[in-house]
């Protein structure tokens, strides 16, 4: 098969290249032999991968340290780094290294500006990384650590930052392009127009979800309630000082909000003893109408005034914990007492969400290891502040891994407790009953031994009222991490601190997300209603402001609502409709790199993205038929809806409804969720069958061949490619006389 | 000691540009460098055309899941 020809702009050699002035000496030896110490320096790495794994292969039966899970991952990710993200960078994309970046060319110092490498990784990282690689590895544990733990890290290292850092490549090609148009430009309109209605609907299902996750972590809650609720005066706080008081002080304001919002957390624990203790006890039903409200005056304040303040306080708690969370788990190398395979992996019945092993750990645990939703942050804010090409490796494939590591911890916090706890925080009421002697018996049977006393003793420790049906995975994850950070500091008196300052870690990010996330949405409906009525498109014009947001609000607070008053457990359901569509997302991301990698003459490449996008769509393809055409009333949406019509029908309630009302319930969710199934999988349908239409096109007629890629032009910046320099880098630098972050090699003057 | 205060103003630089304090005094250097004598803006003015930029996009900074 004959390469398409590619277009002047991404295959010929730059015109001046070797006569540039940044390119002369300092140009880069391709990456060829390794010299002796970094060979003997790699060999060691990969040995202490080797023996992780061997150590989480071989091990059956018997309690091993996380230390091993640990070495597994990280020697797999410096590996994968080194070598297979290296490849991709110089042979596949070529990234060019004296081509000038949109933020260099279209530098405004405000938007586009050239950013310090590390400073970017580190925004690049915070706009990734929330509470999803802490929720999907711990509702996954259900099947043992070790599925978990290998889809998290062969998914990265093949998939996930494979996608990121490919989207974050051809975006930075485009002036920053957004995913949406780029899968319009280069896909063509029907594939756009999919991928658009994609990304709404996944939007809505994420908030959904998220918003359920933190609705059931505080219900019964009145510490949790209390200590969250405070956030929102914190951040109103902060929002005035930021406007009003001392414009721009970041640093300043963030130190007092992070010490308010410790305050907080103590004081929930006051709280809680106290007599409001009743006022802030709240049912899930009443929580659900709080956060709808919220959303809804959130997501019309002006962002000073919630939104900016708060995403400070939840950027520098994430990265400050995630810290915590490394050095704690290192110190306290606690032991999994999970099984590395649970029964549920194959039998396919688990009571977290059910399903077997393949297709559902891979849509369960997305963030992580592949997340479509990545692919939304490398194509929009990021290149418009990368400074060389050569960073994409550093930023979109370094960045994927350090969430990936977040997700290995959320592994090792649900695999650290007992598994007897782990399966009653997470199997639904209806399964497990709503005493501790029910719970007892229930996750006894599933084989998991714990006493009622046991349980009752768990919620005590952390001063919650119970710790039963606690789905999610706030909950679960936040008492593994207790457990880690109390044996490092303050030992068991301060378990119920800890626990609560990892509700409120994850409910603060969640809760920012659903605001942000809101918003998003709201502009995409408003862009598409200004087609038919001119003023929405208008984004200060309040009317259509406060539809649009009404809209979003009330498609992610019906499934919300739904999700608690699930008979058959909100999150059992959902989730995997949520997986599903963020796997969806991940396939259009790939879709359009792979069909750029086609249209670009990198065919023969072309693998690089197609065979993830292959596993992707098998994945998600299998998921939805099976959520779809199952027998099996727990996986089948309409095999649910027909068994309980039936039972409508001839008048019987079946458990776990308890009434005729929840028997209702059940058809009509089912009868969604079903719909929505289908919808993503005709989504996904249409995005490939596009794709797949332009990249047969391109190879059988070169010549058509239209890219939207920016024309070449000199890149007058010296930086460093990873976080540190090379030796032939150094030297570089210091010639052109910059510091480590690099700059702009100055003009000499005529 | 000279050691420790280049540390120290290292950390401070990162901590201004990831906070995005130092956006302000970017955006100076930016105007000044076409034309020292430029007209700026406050850093009052500033920071609120910065946030409601954000208003009026908000995929600029989109936080993910």
């Amino acid at each position: 098969m004959a390469e398409p020809e590619a277009t002047q702009t991404d295959r010929a050699p730059n015109p001046r290249g070797a006569a540039s002035p940044g390119d002369g000496p300092g140009s880069l030896p391709p990456a060829g032999r390794l010299s002796p110490r970094s060979l003997a320096i790699w060999a060691a790495v990969a040995l202490v991968g080797a023996v992780g794994w061997g150590v989480l292969a071989l091990s059956r039966g018997e309690e091993i340290s996380a230390a091993w899970l640990l070495a597994a991952a990280l020697g797999s990710y410096a590996i994968g780094y080194r070598f297979y993200a290296r490849f991709i960078a110089d042979r596949v994309l070529k990234v060019d290294r004296t081509r000038a970046t949109p933020a260099e060319r279209l530098d405004n110092g405000v938007d586009f500006h050239p950013t310090d490498r590390r400073v970017l990784f580190g925004h690049h990282f915070a706009a990734v990384a929330g509470a999803g690689p802490l929720v999907g590895p711990v509702l996954a544990a259900q099947m043992g650590y070790l599925p978990s733990t290998i889809w998290i890290v062969a998914g990265v290292i093949f998939a996930g930052a494979v996608q990121d850092m490919v989207t974050l490549f051809f975006s930075t090609r485009r002036d920053g392009r957004s995913l949406g148009q780029m899968a319009r430009d280069e896909i063509g309109p029907v594939g756009g127009a999919a991928a658009l209605l994609a990304v709404f609907a996944i939007m809505i299902i994420l908030l959904a979800v998220l918003a359920l996750v933190i609705v059931n972590a505080l219900a019964h809650s009145p510490w949790g309630v209390f200590s969250i609720g405070m956030t929102i005066p914190i951040a109103l706080f902060m929002g005035v000082y930021l406007r009003v008081l001392r414009p721009g002080r970041v640093t300043e304001v963030s130190v007092i909000g992070v010490a308010l919002l410790l305050l907080a957390i103590v004081a929930g624990g006051w709280v809680a003893e106290s007599s409001w203790a009743e006022f802030f006890t709240l049912e899930k039903e009443t929580l659900v109408i709080w956060m709808i409200a919220y959303g809804f005056i959130a997501s019309v304040l002006p962002v000073w005034l919630l939104l900016a303040p708060r995403d400070y306080l939840s950027t520098f708690m994430k990265v400050g914990t995630i810290a915590l969370m490394a050095v704690g788990v290192v110190i306290a190398m606690p032991t999994l007492k999970m099984p590395a395979v649970t029964d549920f992996a194959t039998r396919g019945d688990g009571p977290v969400f059910a399903g077997s092993m393949f297709p559902f750990v891979f849509i369960t645990i997305a963030c992580g290891a592949l997340s479509g939703f990545h692919s939304l942050v490398a194509s929009g804010t990021t290149p418009k502040m990368i400074q060389k090409e050569t960073q994409v490796r550093v930023i979109g494939y370094g960045a994927m891994l350090t969430e990936s590591f977040v997700a290995i911890m959320a592994v090792i916090a649900a695999c650290i407790i007992e598994p007897g706890l782990f399966f009653a925080v997470n199997s639904p009421a209806g399964v497990i009953g709503t005493t501790v002697q029910t719970a007892s018996e229930a996750v006894t049977h599933f084989g998991f031994a714990i006493t009622p006393d046991a349980l009752a003793q768990a919620a005590k420790d952390v001063e919650e009222a119970s710790l039963l049906s606690r789905t999610g995975g706030a909950p679960t994850f936040a008492l593994g991490m207790s457990e880690i950070f109390s044996s490092v500091i303050g030992g068991s008196g301060m378990k119920a601190f800890w626990y609560h300052f990892a509700i409120m870690f994850e409910a603060l990010f969640i809760l920012t997300t659903v605001d942000a996330g809101t918003r998003v949405g709201r502009f995409m409906l408003q862009d598409t209603l200004g087609n038919v009525h001119k003023s929405f498109k208008d984004v200060s014009w309040k009317p259509g402001v406060w539809l649009a947001s009404a809209v979003v609000v009330g498609g992610w607070g019906y499934f919300l609502w739904v999700g608690v008053k699930d008979p058959l457990g909100g999150i059992n359901q959902l989730f995997p409709l949520f997986g599903i569509a963020n796997q969806l997302l991940a396939a259009v991301a790939l879709a359009v790199c792979t069909t750029l990698l086609v249209k670009s003459g990198r065919l023969k490449w072309a693998w690089i993205t197609g065979v993830p996008l292959a596993w992707d769509v098998a994945v998600t393809l299998t998921a939805s038929y099976q959520k779809v055409f199952s027998d099996d009333v727990k996986v089948g949406f309409f095999a649910q809806r027909d068994k309980y019509r039936t039972g409508i029908d001839a008048g019987k309630v079946l458990p776990p409804a308890k009434n005729m009302d929840e028997m209702h319930t059940v058809v009509t969710n089912a009868t969604v969720d079903g719909v929505l199934s289908v919808l993503f999988a005709v989504l996904i349908l249409i995005v490939l069958a596009d794709a797949a239409r332009t990249c047969l096109k391109a190879v059988a007629d070169p010549g058509s061949v239209r890219l939207s890629e920016v024309p070449w032009t000199e890149s007058k910046i010296v930086a460093p490619a990873g976080l540190l320099a090379s030796a032939e880098e150094k030297a570089e630098l210091a010639a052109a006389g910059l510091d480590s972050g690099g700059g702009r090699v100055k003009e000499p003057v005529a | 000691m000279s050691g420790v205060r280049a540390a120290l103003a290292r950390a401070r630089f990162y901590v201004r540009e990831f906070s995005g304090e130092a956006a302000y005094d970017r955006y100076v250097a930016h105007a000044r460098s076409h034309d020292p004598d430029a007209e700026v803006m406050t850093r009052r003015a500033f920071e609120r055309a910065r946030t409601d930029a954000r208003e009026a996009d908000p995929r600029e900074g989109f936080r993910c899941c």
